[in-house]
């Protein structure tokens, strides 16, 4: 598409390329959340003599993150576009319940419990999408309702008890581990060293190719040593990160679910017209619409994939448990609110990362694990939370003001 | 609101210092005296060097093209720009002002009722008037006291309603009318209206005319803000004219022709500030025929009343008129997203265009360019490249994935096209100074590759240099075959780069001028009601 407008407008003033700034795409903000989220382990590994820094508690941790930070993943998008979500908890609560119900009572198979469940979750998605997006109800209202809803029908489900899906293949989700490939070394997980091993060359021939192609393009680009300092670097986070988890039991498939929820909406919030729909709406609702963006339906679509996010969460949930109570899920809502605000969402819609949000998520359950491993009360647990959250909408709203 | 709402009572500061000497027996009575009053913002003088004054018990009419500050001298008289943020005096009823808030000047008994009323629209009648100053006791409202003293006013402003009925049940003639009364109740000796009448039909005119010469005959002293002229010489005693900060002129309105007003409000010379192109206009490319919208909010009141014209290729169609004729509105609803029961035709290249929402127009070729460029135009925390695409995403990305580099490319393009200043293409837009802002939001909207682009108030405060290359982006556009409808407040600016130029008043379209004929004083006469 040869653009005859702009072609001739003006002589050209700045040769191609010119001298842009190099493109990182990364807030400052996260910058400062992974230094915090640093701290505060830092903090616990003296308080707990070490043990919070083992592998085999990092490795819980992670795990324990795993169901906010897969909701986490789509509630930015939620939050980007001004909105709120309060049903997660409920949602989850109720989800779990109907597949640990399908599977225990009416005995269906596992692998058709989880679809069934998946679409019930999309489901949900599209109900209160509607309602949102055609109807015109704040979207804290239609989850709140939906939150009552949702707690009303786990109630109804599980009947007051507690249900246990005894299926070895449905514990996997949230219990299972990637198993040995070849080694039979206990502490050693070679699958998941593989992967790691994968994931490290991904990146550095992703990080070669970007380069490359901004290079064919004549667009500025960081000079090679500094190239070459980033990659370095990241290959050793990302090796770090792995290692934790290969020196204990292996990858746990939730984190694997957790890690392909962040590629795919990393993906859809920075490379997708969706995404940059979902950013426009929350940074200015009338130039979006002006600019011919379909509000409507880009607000129902983000409902539609937070109710899948949701599903996928309730079934992590209630393996990693493997209990579907009255009671579960009750608050979550809160914990994944927090996580995208403490990974620099903003209160106000139009700004947020789904990279931060995992880290606030990871924040949030390194406080609880940490404030546990010192045997403190659930008192201080939320006292501190409280603080915390307070924190860190308290410099968002600062560092917003003196822009 | 600009107001702060007047909600709670607070111990009132000792803002009017009688002065004994001044006033002098014999001569004419003033109740307000502006002496020398110079307000500036940061680059700019709103105010320079103005005096004004207005007699007890007279219809003062201060009128000016939009910008000539005439908001300004009111905001300063009514103590929103306080005491020390302006130089100059003002004394009223002989003592001398010294504002600290807007409050202050309400004490002192100076009523300024704005175009954008500031009543609470679910209160009642009788709760809105006397909000603020409520009959009360300890912080207990006496609603029967309330009541019977709201009756009261409404008789005095002829507005036959229940004081408990809610703001929001009446039209915008009788809400205006509340905010009168709510002067009234205050008795307030110093009554400013500005603009009262642009939302007003005939009737609600005349009615509001007749309340103002019976508030004049007991006394109270009116600023009226108008821009129409011909209502000016209905109901005002005297005219003072204000133009590019100006006081340019004040005298009774018998020696106030409707020409020379529009002749003093008009004035300076129109420089080479314009680059003039000549361009040969080629065949019809839209043709808007009986266009009428109705009012969102008053689904009975035609904002824009059986308007037909058409847009030739290669030229640019200025649309002249006041604020409040429909200009913007006229664009919008062309561009669907503006009014409700909408009538008319559109034609696009001859044939019948079907278009209920912006992104329908822009996939047919018509963009628009918001005259509010904060609200409409970008997203200030987004970053240039994502405004710069953000209209032509469905265009360029048929299966939504982005190609990161090629929106980089294209964006690049524009940034060196239209020449703007930025460190990167990843800078906030909010960051930019206000002329790269505006050039983002065009290239945003030539990035569509329109056939018919609208500009609505295309140069609005951004500064001269940056003008005059918008005027050359927009000749370049023409040259290219694109249409340009541009909508302006700024007479030189229509009359300078205008083709051909529509005027429209109150809705409707009331002339149609090639730029060899039009005069400002012609456009002028046009747009404030003459024919």
């Amino acid at each position: 598409m040869e653009n005859v407008n702009s072609k001739t407008v003006m002589q050209p003033q700045n040769s191609p390329g010119g001298n842009w700034r190099s493109r990182m795409r990364i807030n400052v903000r996260q910058y400062t959340m992974i230094i915090a989220l640093l701290l505060v382990w830092s903090i616990f590994t003296v308080l707990t003599k070490r043990i919070f820094i083992s592998p085999r508690n990092l490795s819980n941790l992670f795990l324990q993150s795993a169901t906010v930070a897969i909701i986490a993943c789509t509630m930015v998008l939620v939050m980007v576009a001004g909105h709120i979500d309060l049903s997660v908890g409920s949602a989850v609560g109720f989800t779990g319940a109907v597949v640990a119900t399908l599977i225990t009572k009416a005995g269906w198979p596992t692998l058709l419990a989880i679809p069934v469940t998946l679409l019930l979750g999309l489901v949900i998605g599209l109900w209160q999408g509607y309602w949102v997006a055609y109807v015109g109800v704040p979207a804290f209202i239609v989850t709140l309702a939906g939150q009552l809803i949702m707690r009303g029908g786990l109630l109804g489900v599980t009947g007051g008890n507690t249900i246990s899906p005894n299926s070895e293949l449905f514990r996997q989700f949230g219990q299972g581990y990637l198993p040995q490939l070849f080694m039979k070394v206990a502490g050693f997980n070679d699958f998941s060293a593989l992967i790691g091993i994968l994931a490290i060359i991904l990146y550095n021939v992703s990080a070669v190719r970007s380069r490359r192609g901004r290079i064919k393009h004549g667009f500025a680009v960081s000079s090679p040593r500094k190239q070459i300092l980033i990659q370095v670097s990241m290959s050793v986070v990302i090796a770090l990160v792995f290692a934790i988890m290969v020196f204990y039991h292996g990858i746990p498939y939730a984190i694997l679910i957790v890690m392909a929820m962040v590629l795919i909406f990393s993906f859809v919030s920075q490379n997708m017209t969706f995404g940059r729909y979902v950013y426009a709406i929350g940074g200015n609702r009338d130039a979006a619409q002006l600019s011919g963006i379909n509000v409507k339906k880009t607000n129902f679509l983000i409902f539609v994939l937070q109710g899948l996010a949701v599903a996928i969460a309730g079934i992590v949930y209630t393996s990693r448990l493997n209990a579907a109570t009255g009671g579960a899920g009750s608050g979550m809502e809160l914990d994944v609110i927090a996580a995208c605000i403490i990974g620099g969402t903003s209160t106000m819609g139009g700004e947020g990362t789904v990279f931060g949000a995992i880290i606030g998520a990871l924040v949030m359950a390194s406080l609880d694990n940490g404030m546990s491993l010192m045997n403190l009360g659930v008192v201080y647990q939320y006292v501190v939370k409280g603080i915390v959250l307070l924190i860190a909408v308290a410099v968002d709203v600062s560092t917003r003001k003196k822009q | 609101m600009k107001f702060e709402s007047a909600c709670v009572r607070r111990p009132h500061r000792s803002s009017v210092r009688p002065i004994k000497t001044w006033k002098v027996k014999g001569m004419d009575d003033y109740i307000l005296e502006m002496n020398h009053i110079t307000k500036e913002f940061p680059g700019v003088k709103a105010l320079n060097d103005v005096s004004f004054n207005v007699k007890r018990g007279e219809i003062h009419a201060l009128v000016g093209e939009n910008g000539a500050g005439k908001s300004t001298l009111m905001k300063v008289l009514a103590g929103v720009y306080p005491f020390g943020s302006y130089i100059g005096a003002m004394m009223f009823n002989g003592a001398e002002l010294q504002f600290a808030g807007t409050r202050d000047s309400e004490k002192a008994g100076i009523s300024i009722i704005f175009q954008e009323l500031a009543l609470v629209k679910q209160m009642s009648i009788r709760e809105n008037i006397y909000l603020g100053s409520e009959f009360q006791k300890n912080g207990i409202i006496d609603w029967d006291a309330t009541f019977v003293a709201a009756s009261k006013v409404l008789d005095e402003v002829h507005l036959n309603r229940n004081p408990l009925t809610k703001v929001i049940d009446l039209g915008v003639g009788e809400q205006q009318l509340v905010e009168i009364a709510k002067a009234v109740s205050k008795k307030a000796s110093l009554l400013i209206l500005d603009e009262p009448t642009a939302a007003l039909t005939e009737t609600e005119t005349e009615n509001l005319m007749q309340i103002l010469r019976d508030l004049r005959a007991k006394g109270v002293s009116c600023i009226y803000i108008s821009h129409k002229i011909s209502e000016v010489a209905q109901i005002a005693d005297r005219v003072t004219v204000l133009r590019d900060g100006r006081a340019i002129g004040t005298d009774d309105v018998k020696n106030m022709t409707e020409e020379r007003m529009i002749r003093l409000m008009v004035g300076h010379e129109i420089t080479q500030r314009f680059p003039r192109v000549d361009h040969t206009p080629g065949e019809t490319v839209l043709e808007v025929r009986g266009w009428t919208v109705h009012d969102p909010d008053v689904p009975t009141r035609k904002v824009i009343d059986n308007v037909s014209f058409s847009v030739r290729k290669g030229e640019i169609l200025g649309i002249a008129g006041l604020m409040g004729a429909g200009r913007t509105e006229l664009a919008m609803s062309i561009f669907g997203s503006y009014g409700v029961g909408r009538t008319g035709e559109l034609l696009l290249n001859g044939k019948k265009m079907v278009a209920n929402s912006p992104s329908a127009c822009i996939e047919k070729g018509v963009a628009y360019l918001s005259e509010d460029r904060k609200r409409y135009g970008f997203i200030a925390m987004m970053d240039l490249r994502g405004n710069m695409t953000l209209a032509s995403m469905e265009k360029l990305w048929k299966n939504g994935i982005i190609d990161g580099n090629e929106e980089i490319r294209r964006t690049e393009q524009y940034v060196r096209d239209l020449s703007i200043k930025t460190p990167s293409v990843e800078q906030k837009v909010g960051n930019l100074s206000g002329g790269n802002q505006q050039k983002v939001v065009v290239g945003k909207w030539l990035m569509t590759q329109p056939k018919v682009l609208f500009l609505d108030e295309p140069t609005r405060g951004i500064d001269v240099g940056a003008k005059i290359e918008i005027y050359n982006i927009m000749n370049q556009l023409v040259e290219q075959g694109v249409c340009i409808v541009m909508i302006s407040s700024e007479l030189p600016e229509i009359l300078g780069i205008s083709d051909r130029i529509l005027v429209m008043h109150m809705g409707r379209l009331v002339g149609d001028l090639s730029w060899k004929e039009a005069t400002q004083e012609k456009v002028m006469y046009l747009a404030t009601g003459g024919r």
